[in-house]
């Protein structure tokens, strides 16, 4: 009987405890940066697309919800001829930027992607692409890898030596 | 012509506020029991979420009113009705301020109960006509349960019968006009309210329902407004067991300074909130705690509640 009374004032006193919900339209959660939400292609500094169309990301995802074309632009650069991402099928699991060599694909804190059609889920590369560099900054896979394009050979890339003839090392 | 007219009126604004009230208590009870358990509960509907009770009745209008092709038809259509009914036949006797009553029966606490035991004749109707083995148990037990608390609960108000001497709820609420029978009768209340709680089948004591274990009891299968007459019958008996509770216990309309029928809303008001109180605290206990509670204890206690009143009663001439 005292037990039933005392948790009944302690209920009670719950009057003026304050409220734990977030009014959400409103008031928004706090998203920690690394939140897996809506994926995004990110561009190198200088502007360029990150992604060279190397289908890792589509290779890795679990559920099969990216699609690519891989095509090859006049300075011998890979880029993705069409990058579409269905989201009615993502699960943000993330493996699609943990495989990405060039940190190209990324995902954001966003979450608020509710649409009343199925179809505007598909995301094409337009609706990818950001002006940005996202989480990772400065990094541009072509300065850095061995892969020659238009205006960098062989060699040329930072901190990479050059080539080595394979015929000058024989004895 | 008066005499016909204002009767009329009565029975009219009883029937209004009573369903408005009930109605209103289910956007109430979200409220209170989001309040305790810190969080909001409808507030986007209305000012204050006030609004959600028309959305909701807005949703159950629309909704498909599916009679089971397995349940036996009519019992099934007519046991929403008589939960409904009975509760509301038992608002005629609550008298909400002097000679504003639809019927001062010189026996209204009888009606009373006798209304109040009319009503299991629904949930058991409602759970055997469902032809659905939740819907029997939850019939069942409501039965049992509501049969067993009914014999409890007019026995502890015999005690306010004896000391005020009548059955009349006018006559009741005027002999409190020297003290409030919640102090004398101090058992006899709390008998009363966990029968009243039996009787509403609220949460502390709602095994007819159960959720946990019997889908929804004895109205799994109803839907639409069949569904909402058993809602808003609950609603309604917790606001007559209030109602009453204030009446035969509280003084009724008794109290300085405001009209009769603020006090009587106050008071009824209050214990509403008691009850949704309970709900928000309580678990639910099993079901043959339940019974073993109902007949082992409760019972002895309003047996022993109403021979020492008469007892003391008898002393003092």
């Amino acid at each position: 009987m005292f037990g039933i009374i005392s948790g009944l004032w302690k209920v009670l006193l719950h009057t003026f405890r304050r409220r734990v919900t977030i009014q959400y339209p409103e008031q928004k959660a706090y998203m920690p940066p690394r939140w897996r939400g809506r994926i995004i292609l990110s561009r190198d500094p200088e502007g360029g697309e990150r992604c060279v169309a190397c289908y890792l990301c589509a290779v890795a995802c679990p559920v099969g919800c990216i699609s690519l074309q891989s095509a090859e632009d006049e300075h011998g650069r890979r880029y993705p001829e069409f990058f579409r991402i269905n989201f009615s099928r993502c699960i943000f699991c993330g493996l699609c930027e943990e495989a990405c060599p060039t940190y190209a694909i990324q995902l954001t804190p966003d979450y608020e992607m509710g649409e009343f059609n199925r179809q505007e889920m598909v995301y094409e590369k337009e609706d990818l692409l950001i002006a940005g560099e996202g989480k990772y900054k400065g990094y541009n896979f072509y300065k850095v890898a061995g892969v020659s394009i238009a205006d960098k050979d062989k060699g040329q890339a930072q901190n990479e030596s050059p080539p080595v003839d394979r015929h000058d090392l024989l004895p | 012509m008066r005499d016909v007219i204002i009767p009329l009126i009565i029975v009219f604004a009883v029937l209004a506020g009573v369903l408005t009230v009930s109605a209103g208590l289910i956007w109430l009870e979200r409220r209170l029991l989001a309040l305790w358990q810190d969080r909001y509960g409808p507030n986007r509907v209305g000012p204050f979420g006030s609004l959600q009770v028309v959305a909701d009745m807005i949703k159950l209008f629309m909704k498909e009113d599916w009679i089971p092709p397995f349940a036996d038809k009519p019992v099934f259509v007519i046991a929403p009705a008589i939960i409904m009914a009975t509760t509301l036949m038992s608002f005629a006797i609550v008298v909400f301020a002097p000679g504003l009553t639809v019927i001062d029966l010189s026996v209204g606490l009888l009606f009373f109960l006798a209304m109040s035991s009319l009503g299991v004749y629904s949930v058991a109707l409602a759970g055997w006509s469902s032809n659905n083995k939740y819907s029997l148990i939850g019939g069942l037990r409501a039965a049992a349960q509501m049969l067993s608390y009914e014999i409890f609960m007019g026995l502890s108000l015999m005690g306010v019968v004896l000391l005020a001497g009548s059955f009349n709820i006018t006559a009741i609420v005027e002999a409190q006009k020297g003290m409030w029978f919640c102090i004398p009768q101090l058992p006899g209340l709390v008998i009363f309210f966990i029968a009243g709680i039996a009787e509403t089948h609220r949460l502390p004591l709602d095994l007819p329902e159960a959720e946990n274990e019997l889908v929804a009891g004895y109205h799994s299968e109803y839907s639409g407004m069949k569904f909402a007459m058993f809602f808003v019958g609950e609603y309604l008996a917790i606001t007559l067991i209030a109602a009453l509770v204030a009446t035969f216990f509280l003084g009724g309309w008794l109290g300085p300074w405001l009209p009769p029928f603020i006090w009587f809303a106050i008071k009824t008001f209050t214990v509403i909130c008691l009850f949704i109180l309970l709900r928000a605290t309580l678990p639910r206990p099993r079901y043959d705690q339940l019974m073993s509670f109902g007949w082992k204890l409760m019972l002895p206690l309003a047996l022993l509640n109403i021979v020492v009143t008469g007892g003391i009663l008898l002393l003092r001439g």
